[in-house]
Protein backbone atom coordinates (compact mmCIF):
# COMPACT_ATOMS: atom_id res chain seq x y z
CA UNK A 1 0.00 0.00 0.00
CA UNK A 2 2.58 2.27 0.81
CA UNK A 3 4.29 1.66 -2.00
CA UNK A 4 1.37 2.52 -4.73
CA UNK A 5 0.76 6.01 -2.23
CA UNK A 6 4.69 6.57 -3.05
CA UNK A 7 3.55 6.44 -6.54
CA UNK A 8 0.33 8.54 -6.64
CA UNK A 9 2.33 11.43 -4.58
CA UNK A 10 5.33 10.92 -7.25
CA UNK A 11 2.69 11.46 -9.79
CA UNK A 12 1.29 14.71 -8.17
CA UNK A 13 4.72 16.05 -7.43
CA UNK A 14 6.20 15.93 -10.77
CA UNK A 15 2.88 17.27 -11.93
CA UNK A 16 3.72 20.28 -9.57
CA UNK A 17 7.83 20.54 -10.19
CA UNK A 18 6.98 20.82 -13.97
CA UNK A 19 4.28 23.10 -14.03
CA UNK A 20 5.80 25.40 -11.10
CA UNK A 21 2.95 26.90 -10.25
CA UNK A 22 3.40 26.49 -6.38
CA UNK A 23 6.94 27.72 -6.67
CA UNK A 24 6.55 30.90 -9.30
CA UNK A 25 2.37 31.80 -8.18
CA UNK A 26 1.53 30.65 -4.70
CA UNK A 27 4.45 30.91 -2.72
CA UNK A 28 4.88 34.97 -4.09
CA UNK A 29 1.35 35.11 -2.85
CA UNK A 30 2.61 33.67 0.42
CA UNK A 31 5.12 36.21 0.79
CA UNK A 32 2.54 39.05 -0.44
CA UNK A 33 0.05 38.01 2.77
CA UNK A 34 2.82 38.64 5.14
CA UNK A 35 3.56 41.87 3.58
CA UNK A 36 -0.22 42.81 3.94
CA UNK A 37 -0.33 41.71 7.69
CA UNK A 38 2.51 44.27 8.29
CA UNK A 39 0.32 46.94 6.41
CA UNK A 40 -2.57 45.92 8.39
CA UNK A 41 -1.36 45.89 11.84
CA UNK A 42 0.75 49.66 11.23
CA UNK A 43 4.17 48.45 10.73
CA UNK A 44 4.63 47.76 14.75
CA UNK A 45 7.35 45.64 15.11
CA UNK A 46 6.30 44.66 18.59
CA UNK A 47 2.85 43.69 17.73
CA UNK A 48 3.76 41.85 14.96
CA UNK A 49 6.12 39.84 16.99
CA UNK A 50 3.36 39.20 19.70
CA UNK A 51 1.19 37.78 16.74
CA UNK A 52 3.11 36.46 14.61
CA UNK A 53 2.59 32.58 15.37
CA UNK A 54 -1.23 33.37 14.16
CA UNK A 55 -0.92 35.24 11.36
CA UNK A 56 1.99 32.55 9.96
CA UNK A 57 -0.91 30.31 10.37
CA UNK A 58 -4.00 32.13 9.05
CA UNK A 59 -1.68 32.09 5.83
CA UNK A 60 -0.46 28.70 5.76
CA UNK A 61 -4.51 28.05 5.91
CA UNK A 62 -5.00 30.40 3.13
CA UNK A 63 -2.48 28.89 0.66
CA UNK A 64 -3.24 25.43 1.55
CA UNK A 65 -6.38 25.75 0.14
CA UNK A 66 -4.67 27.15 -3.27
CA UNK A 67 -2.35 23.79 -3.07
CA UNK A 68 -6.20 21.99 -2.48
CA UNK A 69 -7.53 23.85 -5.23
CA UNK A 70 -4.76 22.81 -7.37
CA UNK A 71 -4.78 18.95 -6.46
CA UNK A 72 -8.01 18.55 -7.85
CA UNK A 73 -8.07 20.56 -10.58
CA UNK A 74 -5.44 18.24 -11.58
CA UNK A 75 -7.47 15.29 -11.42
CA UNK A 76 -10.10 17.26 -12.86
CA UNK A 77 -8.85 18.04 -15.84
CA UNK A 78 -9.22 15.38 -18.90
CA UNK A 79 -10.73 13.06 -17.10
CA UNK A 80 -7.87 11.96 -15.36
CA UNK A 81 -9.54 10.54 -11.52
CA UNK A 82 -11.16 8.47 -13.15
CA UNK A 83 -8.03 7.15 -15.23
CA UNK A 84 -6.67 6.78 -11.98
CA UNK A 85 -9.25 4.97 -10.54
CA UNK A 86 -8.56 2.44 -13.74
CA UNK A 87 -5.04 1.31 -11.83
CA UNK A 88 -5.02 -1.37 -9.58
CA UNK A 89 -4.25 0.98 -6.45
CA UNK A 90 -6.85 1.05 -3.68
CA UNK A 91 -8.78 4.12 -2.63
CA UNK A 92 -6.97 4.28 0.76
CA UNK A 93 -3.34 4.25 -1.21
CA UNK A 94 -4.57 7.13 -3.13
CA UNK A 95 -5.61 9.05 -0.05
CA UNK A 96 -2.56 8.99 1.07
CA UNK A 97 -0.56 9.46 -2.12
CA UNK A 98 -2.31 12.65 -2.57
CA UNK A 99 -2.03 13.81 1.20
CA UNK A 100 1.73 13.03 1.17
CA UNK A 101 2.38 14.95 -2.35
CA UNK A 102 0.12 17.50 -0.67
CA UNK A 103 2.39 17.65 2.80
CA UNK A 104 5.60 18.06 0.76
CA UNK A 105 3.97 20.75 -1.20
CA UNK A 106 2.58 22.31 2.35
CA UNK A 107 6.20 22.08 4.14
CA UNK A 108 7.84 23.77 1.53
CA UNK A 109 5.66 26.76 1.65
CA UNK A 110 5.62 26.75 5.40
CA UNK A 111 9.73 26.41 5.55
CA UNK A 112 9.71 29.67 3.25
CA UNK A 113 7.12 31.03 5.38
CA UNK A 114 8.82 30.85 8.43
CA UNK A 115 12.03 32.40 7.05
CA UNK A 116 9.90 35.64 5.67
CA UNK A 117 8.31 35.55 9.37
CA UNK A 118 11.70 36.03 10.99
CA UNK A 119 12.69 38.51 8.68
CA UNK A 120 9.23 40.60 8.86
CA UNK A 121 8.42 40.17 12.11
CA UNK A 122 11.58 39.36 13.85
CA UNK A 123 10.79 36.85 15.74
CA UNK A 124 12.77 34.60 17.50
CA UNK A 125 12.88 30.59 18.48
CA UNK A 126 13.25 29.29 21.73
CA UNK A 127 12.13 25.85 21.22
CA UNK A 128 13.27 24.41 17.88
CA UNK A 129 11.49 21.14 18.29
CA UNK A 130 8.62 21.98 19.35
CA UNK A 131 8.55 24.40 16.36
CA UNK A 132 9.56 21.48 13.96
CA UNK A 133 7.28 19.02 15.34
CA UNK A 134 4.27 20.77 15.51
CA UNK A 135 4.38 21.99 12.58
CA UNK A 136 4.97 18.23 10.84
CA UNK A 137 1.65 17.50 12.57
CA UNK A 138 -0.14 20.45 11.60
CA UNK A 139 0.34 20.14 8.47
CA UNK A 140 -0.58 15.99 8.25
CA UNK A 141 -3.35 17.57 9.70
CA UNK A 142 -4.35 20.12 6.87
CA UNK A 143 -2.77 17.52 4.45
CA UNK A 144 -5.45 14.54 4.91
CA UNK A 145 -8.35 17.11 5.73
CA UNK A 146 -7.83 18.78 2.38
CA UNK A 147 -7.58 16.28 0.78
CA UNK A 148 -11.05 14.37 1.91
CA UNK A 149 -12.93 17.60 1.48
CA UNK A 150 -10.92 18.55 -2.04
CA UNK A 151 -12.35 15.27 -3.52
CA UNK A 152 -15.99 16.55 -1.86
CA UNK A 153 -15.79 19.76 -3.44
CA UNK A 154 -14.63 18.14 -6.78
CA UNK A 155 -16.34 18.26 -9.66
CA UNK A 156 -18.88 20.87 -8.98
CA UNK A 157 -18.58 24.43 -11.10
CA UNK A 158 -18.45 26.46 -7.37
CA UNK A 159 -15.58 24.17 -5.97
CA UNK A 160 -13.65 27.31 -5.04
CA UNK A 161 -16.30 29.43 -3.05
CA UNK A 162 -17.47 25.76 -1.45
CA UNK A 163 -13.99 23.89 -0.36
CA UNK A 164 -12.91 27.34 1.95
CA UNK A 165 -17.09 26.96 3.58
CA UNK A 166 -16.13 23.48 4.21
CA UNK A 167 -12.74 23.34 4.91
CA UNK A 168 -12.40 26.10 7.27
CA UNK A 169 -14.60 25.33 10.13
CA UNK A 170 -13.06 21.73 10.18
CA UNK A 171 -9.37 23.60 10.64
CA UNK A 172 -10.16 25.11 13.66
CA UNK A 173 -8.70 23.45 16.28
CA UNK A 174 -5.20 23.11 13.75
CA UNK A 175 -5.51 26.83 13.60
CA UNK A 176 -5.76 27.29 17.51
CA UNK A 177 -3.55 24.56 18.40
CA UNK A 178 -0.37 25.60 15.78
CA UNK A 179 -0.98 29.13 16.66
CA UNK A 180 -0.41 28.40 20.44
CA UNK A 181 2.49 25.84 19.98
CA UNK A 182 4.10 28.02 17.93
CA UNK A 183 3.27 31.11 20.95
CA UNK A 184 5.22 28.94 23.01
CA UNK A 185 7.63 27.92 21.33
CA UNK A 186 8.32 31.56 20.13
CA UNK A 187 8.31 32.48 24.15
CA UNK A 188 5.12 34.86 23.32
CA UNK A 189 2.29 33.09 25.69
CA UNK A 190 2.05 31.25 28.77
CA UNK A 191 0.47 27.76 27.70
CA UNK A 192 1.67 24.48 27.54
CA UNK A 193 2.94 23.58 23.76
CA UNK A 194 3.39 20.25 24.20
CA UNK A 195 -0.46 19.88 25.39
CA UNK A 196 -1.09 21.22 22.15
CA UNK A 197 1.14 19.05 20.03
CA UNK A 198 -0.85 15.91 21.46
CA UNK A 199 -3.81 18.24 20.18
CA UNK A 200 -2.75 18.23 16.85
CA UNK A 201 -1.32 14.90 16.85
CA UNK A 202 -5.48 13.44 17.46
CA UNK A 203 -6.89 15.85 14.51
CA UNK A 204 -3.56 14.45 12.04
CA UNK A 205 -4.90 10.35 13.22
CA UNK A 206 -8.49 11.08 13.05
CA UNK A 207 -8.43 12.71 9.52
CA UNK A 208 -5.99 10.07 8.60
CA UNK A 209 -8.04 7.34 9.59
CA UNK A 210 -11.78 9.21 7.83
CA UNK A 211 -9.84 9.79 4.88
CA UNK A 212 -8.67 6.19 4.24
CA UNK A 213 -12.12 5.00 5.07
CA UNK A 214 -14.32 7.45 3.70
CA UNK A 215 -11.75 8.51 0.36
CA UNK A 216 -13.36 5.61 -1.53
CA UNK A 217 -17.15 6.22 -0.93
CA UNK A 218 -16.13 9.52 -2.60
CA UNK A 219 -14.09 8.16 -5.39
CA UNK A 220 -17.17 5.63 -7.08
CA UNK A 221 -19.54 8.33 -7.58
CA UNK A 222 -17.80 10.34 -9.91
CA UNK B 1 -51.45 22.92 -4.53
CA UNK B 2 -49.08 20.38 -4.68
CA UNK B 3 -49.52 17.46 -7.44
CA UNK B 4 -49.12 14.19 -6.19
CA UNK B 5 -45.64 12.64 -6.51
CA UNK B 6 -44.60 9.56 -3.93
CA UNK B 7 -46.02 8.95 -0.77
CA UNK B 8 -47.34 12.64 0.68
CA UNK B 9 -49.63 14.69 -1.80
CA UNK B 10 -48.67 17.97 0.87
CA UNK B 11 -46.76 19.01 3.41
CA UNK B 12 -49.57 18.94 6.09
CA UNK B 13 -51.05 16.31 7.51
CA UNK B 14 -53.35 15.22 10.76
CA UNK B 15 -50.30 14.88 13.10
CA UNK B 16 -48.57 18.24 11.96
CA UNK B 17 -52.00 20.02 12.14
CA UNK B 18 -52.39 18.65 15.71
CA UNK B 19 -48.42 20.01 16.48
CA UNK B 20 -49.80 23.23 14.84
CA UNK B 21 -52.64 23.43 16.79
CA UNK B 22 -50.92 22.82 20.19
CA UNK B 23 -48.44 25.59 18.79
CA UNK B 24 -50.98 27.98 18.47
CA UNK B 25 -51.57 27.66 22.56
CA UNK B 26 -48.08 26.71 23.13
CA UNK B 27 -46.64 30.16 21.76
CA UNK B 28 -49.09 32.82 23.75
CA UNK B 29 -48.60 30.93 26.42
CA UNK B 30 -45.20 30.98 26.95
CA UNK B 31 -45.14 34.53 25.88
CA UNK B 32 -47.36 35.02 28.92
CA UNK B 33 -45.42 33.43 31.23
CA UNK B 34 -42.04 34.67 30.30
CA UNK B 35 -42.95 38.33 30.59
CA UNK B 36 -46.24 38.54 32.88
CA UNK B 37 -46.68 35.89 35.29
CA UNK B 38 -42.69 34.83 35.84
CA UNK B 39 -40.56 37.11 37.77
CA UNK B 40 -37.42 38.86 36.62
CA UNK B 41 -33.85 37.14 38.28
CA UNK B 42 -32.05 38.93 41.21
CA UNK B 43 -29.09 38.82 39.58
CA UNK B 44 -29.79 38.76 35.72
CA UNK B 45 -32.99 40.87 36.43
CA UNK B 46 -35.60 40.85 32.90
CA UNK B 47 -32.98 39.20 30.66
CA UNK B 48 -33.35 36.20 32.45
CA UNK B 49 -36.55 36.25 29.90
CA UNK B 50 -34.49 35.36 27.28
CA UNK B 51 -33.58 32.32 28.72
CA UNK B 52 -36.59 30.60 28.38
CA UNK B 53 -36.10 30.92 24.69
CA UNK B 54 -31.91 31.10 24.52
CA UNK B 55 -31.52 27.72 26.31
CA UNK B 56 -34.47 25.73 24.42
CA UNK B 57 -33.05 26.81 20.94
CA UNK B 58 -29.64 25.97 22.24
CA UNK B 59 -30.54 22.10 23.22
CA UNK B 60 -32.86 21.46 20.11
CA UNK B 61 -29.96 22.66 17.32
CA UNK B 62 -27.42 20.52 18.92
CA UNK B 63 -30.56 17.90 19.05
CA UNK B 64 -31.03 18.57 15.06
CA UNK B 65 -27.51 17.88 14.25
CA UNK B 66 -27.64 15.09 16.20
CA UNK B 67 -30.39 13.71 14.05
CA UNK B 68 -28.94 15.20 11.00
CA UNK B 69 -25.59 13.07 12.06
CA UNK B 70 -27.37 9.65 12.59
CA UNK B 71 -29.31 9.98 8.83
CA UNK B 72 -26.42 10.48 7.82
CA UNK B 73 -24.90 7.63 8.79
CA UNK B 74 -27.99 5.59 8.12
CA UNK B 75 -28.23 6.84 4.11
CA UNK B 76 -24.44 5.49 3.90
CA UNK B 77 -25.72 2.43 5.65
CA UNK B 78 -28.77 1.53 3.79
CA UNK B 79 -28.87 4.09 0.88
CA UNK B 80 -31.79 5.19 1.70
CA UNK B 81 -33.49 8.61 0.57
CA UNK B 82 -35.71 8.78 3.81
CA UNK B 83 -32.63 8.84 5.69
CA UNK B 84 -30.95 11.79 3.32
CA UNK B 85 -33.70 13.65 3.53
CA UNK B 86 -34.30 13.65 7.28
CA UNK B 87 -30.39 14.31 7.50
CA UNK B 88 -30.89 17.57 5.37
CA UNK B 89 -34.42 18.60 6.75
CA UNK B 90 -33.00 18.41 10.29
CA UNK B 91 -29.94 19.81 9.03
CA UNK B 92 -31.70 22.92 8.45
CA UNK B 93 -33.30 23.39 10.98
CA UNK B 94 -30.41 22.88 13.37
CA UNK B 95 -28.97 25.90 11.31
CA UNK B 96 -31.67 27.84 11.83
CA UNK B 97 -31.86 27.04 15.71
CA UNK B 98 -28.23 27.43 16.14
CA UNK B 99 -28.22 31.10 14.64
CA UNK B 100 -30.91 31.94 17.25
CA UNK B 101 -29.39 30.68 19.84
CA UNK B 102 -25.81 33.03 19.01
CA UNK B 103 -28.42 35.96 18.55
CA UNK B 104 -30.16 35.88 21.50
CA UNK B 105 -27.06 34.83 23.57
CA UNK B 106 -25.49 37.83 22.20
CA UNK B 107 -28.20 40.04 23.31
CA UNK B 108 -28.43 38.33 26.42
CA UNK B 109 -24.43 38.79 26.70
CA UNK B 110 -24.14 42.45 26.09
CA UNK B 111 -26.83 43.68 29.94
CA UNK B 112 -25.39 40.73 31.78
CA UNK B 113 -21.63 39.99 30.86
CA UNK B 114 -21.45 43.64 29.30
CA UNK B 115 -20.20 42.18 25.69
CA UNK B 116 -21.67 41.18 22.51
CA UNK B 117 -19.21 38.49 21.98
CA UNK B 118 -16.69 36.50 24.45
CA UNK B 119 -13.28 34.77 22.60
CA UNK B 120 -12.47 33.34 25.71
CA UNK B 121 -16.11 31.40 26.21
CA UNK B 122 -15.86 27.95 25.15
CA UNK B 123 -19.89 27.35 24.36
CA UNK B 124 -19.68 30.15 21.97
CA UNK B 125 -16.62 30.19 20.15
CA UNK B 126 -17.80 26.03 19.86
CA UNK B 127 -21.19 26.76 18.95
CA UNK B 128 -19.97 29.38 16.39
CA UNK B 129 -17.78 26.85 14.63
CA UNK B 130 -20.95 24.45 14.59
CA UNK B 131 -22.78 26.46 12.83
CA UNK B 132 -20.60 27.73 10.39
CA UNK B 133 -19.69 23.73 9.69
CA UNK B 134 -22.94 23.13 8.86
CA UNK B 135 -23.72 26.45 6.37
CA UNK B 136 -21.01 24.74 4.63
CA UNK B 137 -23.08 21.16 4.84
CA UNK B 138 -26.48 23.26 3.84
CA UNK B 139 -24.16 25.00 0.80
CA UNK B 140 -22.87 21.45 -0.38
CA UNK B 141 -26.64 20.33 -0.66
CA UNK B 142 -27.21 23.21 -2.81
CA UNK B 143 -24.63 22.39 -5.50
CA UNK B 144 -26.15 20.19 -8.77
CA UNK B 145 -25.16 17.60 -8.56
CA UNK B 146 -26.91 13.83 -9.21
CA UNK B 147 -29.01 13.01 -5.90
CA UNK B 148 -26.95 10.18 -5.07
CA UNK B 149 -23.93 11.82 -5.28
CA UNK B 150 -25.09 14.78 -3.65
CA UNK B 151 -26.31 12.62 -0.44
CA UNK B 152 -23.16 10.59 -0.31
CA UNK B 153 -21.23 13.85 -0.11
CA UNK B 154 -23.52 15.46 2.54
CA UNK B 155 -23.53 12.18 4.69
CA UNK B 156 -19.85 12.09 4.62
CA UNK B 157 -19.57 16.33 5.85
CA UNK B 158 -22.35 15.81 7.96
CA UNK B 159 -20.53 12.70 10.25
CA UNK B 160 -17.28 14.19 9.64
CA UNK B 161 -18.79 17.63 10.91
CA UNK B 162 -19.95 15.88 14.37
CA UNK B 163 -16.92 14.25 15.10
CA UNK B 164 -15.08 17.41 14.84
CA UNK B 165 -17.25 19.41 17.72
CA UNK B 166 -15.94 17.44 20.49
CA UNK B 167 -12.20 18.62 18.71
CA UNK B 168 -13.21 22.10 18.54
CA UNK B 169 -14.88 21.94 22.04
CA UNK B 170 -11.56 20.39 23.70
CA UNK B 171 -9.36 23.06 21.37
CA UNK B 172 -11.10 25.94 22.72
CA UNK B 173 -11.14 24.83 26.37
CA UNK B 174 -7.33 24.80 26.35
CA UNK B 175 -7.33 27.48 24.46
CA UNK B 176 -8.56 29.96 27.26
CA UNK B 177 -10.06 27.49 29.47
CA UNK B 178 -12.57 30.39 30.48
CA UNK B 179 -16.25 30.69 30.07
CA UNK B 180 -18.72 33.21 31.05
CA UNK B 181 -21.75 31.18 31.30
CA UNK B 182 -22.61 30.08 34.46
CA UNK B 183 -23.58 27.07 35.52
CA UNK B 184 -26.83 25.24 35.28
CA UNK B 185 -29.48 26.63 37.03
CA UNK B 186 -31.73 23.74 36.63
CA UNK B 187 -29.28 21.46 37.88
CA UNK B 188 -28.10 23.71 40.63
CA UNK B 189 -31.76 24.21 41.45
CA UNK B 190 -31.38 28.06 41.88
CA UNK B 191 -34.92 28.31 39.78
CA UNK B 192 -38.13 29.60 41.08
CA UNK B 193 -41.12 27.39 40.40
CA UNK B 194 -42.76 29.53 37.97
CA UNK B 195 -39.26 29.96 36.34
CA UNK B 196 -38.89 26.84 36.36
CA UNK B 197 -42.29 26.31 34.66
CA UNK B 198 -41.72 28.25 32.67
CA UNK B 199 -38.63 27.06 31.33
CA UNK B 200 -40.42 23.79 30.74
CA UNK B 201 -43.06 25.35 28.94
CA UNK B 202 -40.24 26.98 26.37
CA UNK B 203 -38.48 23.97 26.00
CA UNK B 204 -41.61 22.29 25.03
CA UNK B 205 -42.42 24.52 22.90
CA UNK B 206 -39.55 24.59 21.28
CA UNK B 207 -39.26 20.80 20.93
CA UNK B 208 -42.72 20.89 19.17
CA UNK B 209 -41.59 23.48 16.98
CA UNK B 210 -38.68 21.44 16.36
CA UNK B 211 -40.62 18.54 15.45
CA UNK B 212 -43.26 20.47 13.38
CA UNK B 213 -40.60 21.94 11.14
CA UNK B 214 -39.31 18.58 11.08
CA UNK B 215 -41.91 16.66 9.51
CA UNK B 216 -43.27 20.00 6.84
CA UNK B 217 -39.24 20.09 5.70
CA UNK B 218 -38.91 16.43 5.54
CA UNK B 219 -41.89 16.62 2.89
CA UNK B 220 -41.17 19.48 1.21
CA UNK B 221 -37.70 17.93 0.79
CA UNK B 222 -39.59 14.62 -0.35
CA UNK B 223 -41.48 16.08 -3.28
CA UNK B 224 -38.11 18.47 -4.21
CA UNK B 225 -35.79 14.89 -5.25
CA UNK B 226 -39.29 12.88 -6.66
CA UNK B 227 -39.77 15.92 -8.75
CA UNK B 228 -36.26 16.41 -9.80
CA UNK B 229 -36.00 12.53 -10.73
CA UNK B 230 -39.45 12.69 -12.19
CA UNK B 231 -38.42 16.32 -14.03
CA UNK B 232 -35.44 14.18 -15.57
CA UNK B 233 -37.26 11.41 -16.46
CA UNK B 234 -39.73 13.45 -18.03
CA UNK B 235 -36.89 15.46 -20.24
CA UNK B 236 -35.11 12.15 -21.38
CA UNK B 237 -38.32 10.80 -22.59
CA UNK B 238 -39.25 13.77 -24.21
CA UNK B 239 -36.10 13.51 -26.08
CA UNK B 240 -36.26 10.26 -26.95
CA UNK B 241 -39.55 10.63 -28.92
CA UNK B 242 -38.14 13.74 -30.04
CA UNK B 243 -35.22 11.54 -31.90
CA UNK B 244 -38.04 8.87 -32.81
CA UNK B 245 -40.12 11.35 -34.62
CA UNK B 246 -36.91 12.89 -36.51
CA UNK B 247 -36.07 11.31 -39.67
CA UNK B 248 -32.12 11.10 -39.38
CA UNK B 249 -29.68 10.96 -42.46
CA UNK B 250 -27.02 7.96 -42.90
CA UNK B 251 -24.39 9.70 -40.43
CA UNK B 252 -26.95 9.92 -37.91
CA UNK B 253 -26.95 13.36 -37.54
CA UNK B 254 -30.64 15.36 -38.44
CA UNK B 255 -30.42 17.64 -41.24
CA UNK B 256 -30.99 21.30 -41.19
CA UNK B 257 -33.95 22.05 -40.57
CA UNK B 258 -35.58 18.87 -39.97
CA UNK B 259 -36.26 19.63 -36.07
CA UNK B 260 -38.36 22.85 -37.64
Amino acid sequence: MLADSWLIARKDLQVEIRSRIIINQIAPYTLLIMVLFGFALDANTQTLRDTAPGLYWVAILLVALLAIQRGVQIEDADAARDRMLLTPVSSSSIFLGKSLALFVQLLVLEVLLFFVMMVLFDTSVEDPLLVCLSAFVATVGIATSGTLYGVIASGVGVRETLLPILLLPVLAPVAIGATRTFGDAFGRVNADGWAWFGLLVVFAVVYTVLGMFSYGQLLEEE
Amino acid sequence: MITTVGPFNATSSRSTRFLGLCLLLGIPALILFAFIFSPEDDSMEDAVRLLYIHVPVAIFSYIAFGVTAVGSICYLWKRSRWWDTTAHASAEIGVMFCGLTLVTGSIWGRPTWNTWWEWGDVRLVTTLVMFLMFIGYLALRQVPASPEARAKRAAIVGIIGTINIPIVNRSVEWWENSTLHQQSSLTDGNLENLTLFTWFLGTLVIGITYLWLLIHRFRVGWLETEEERLGYGAAIEERQAEAHGLDVGSTGIPEEGENE
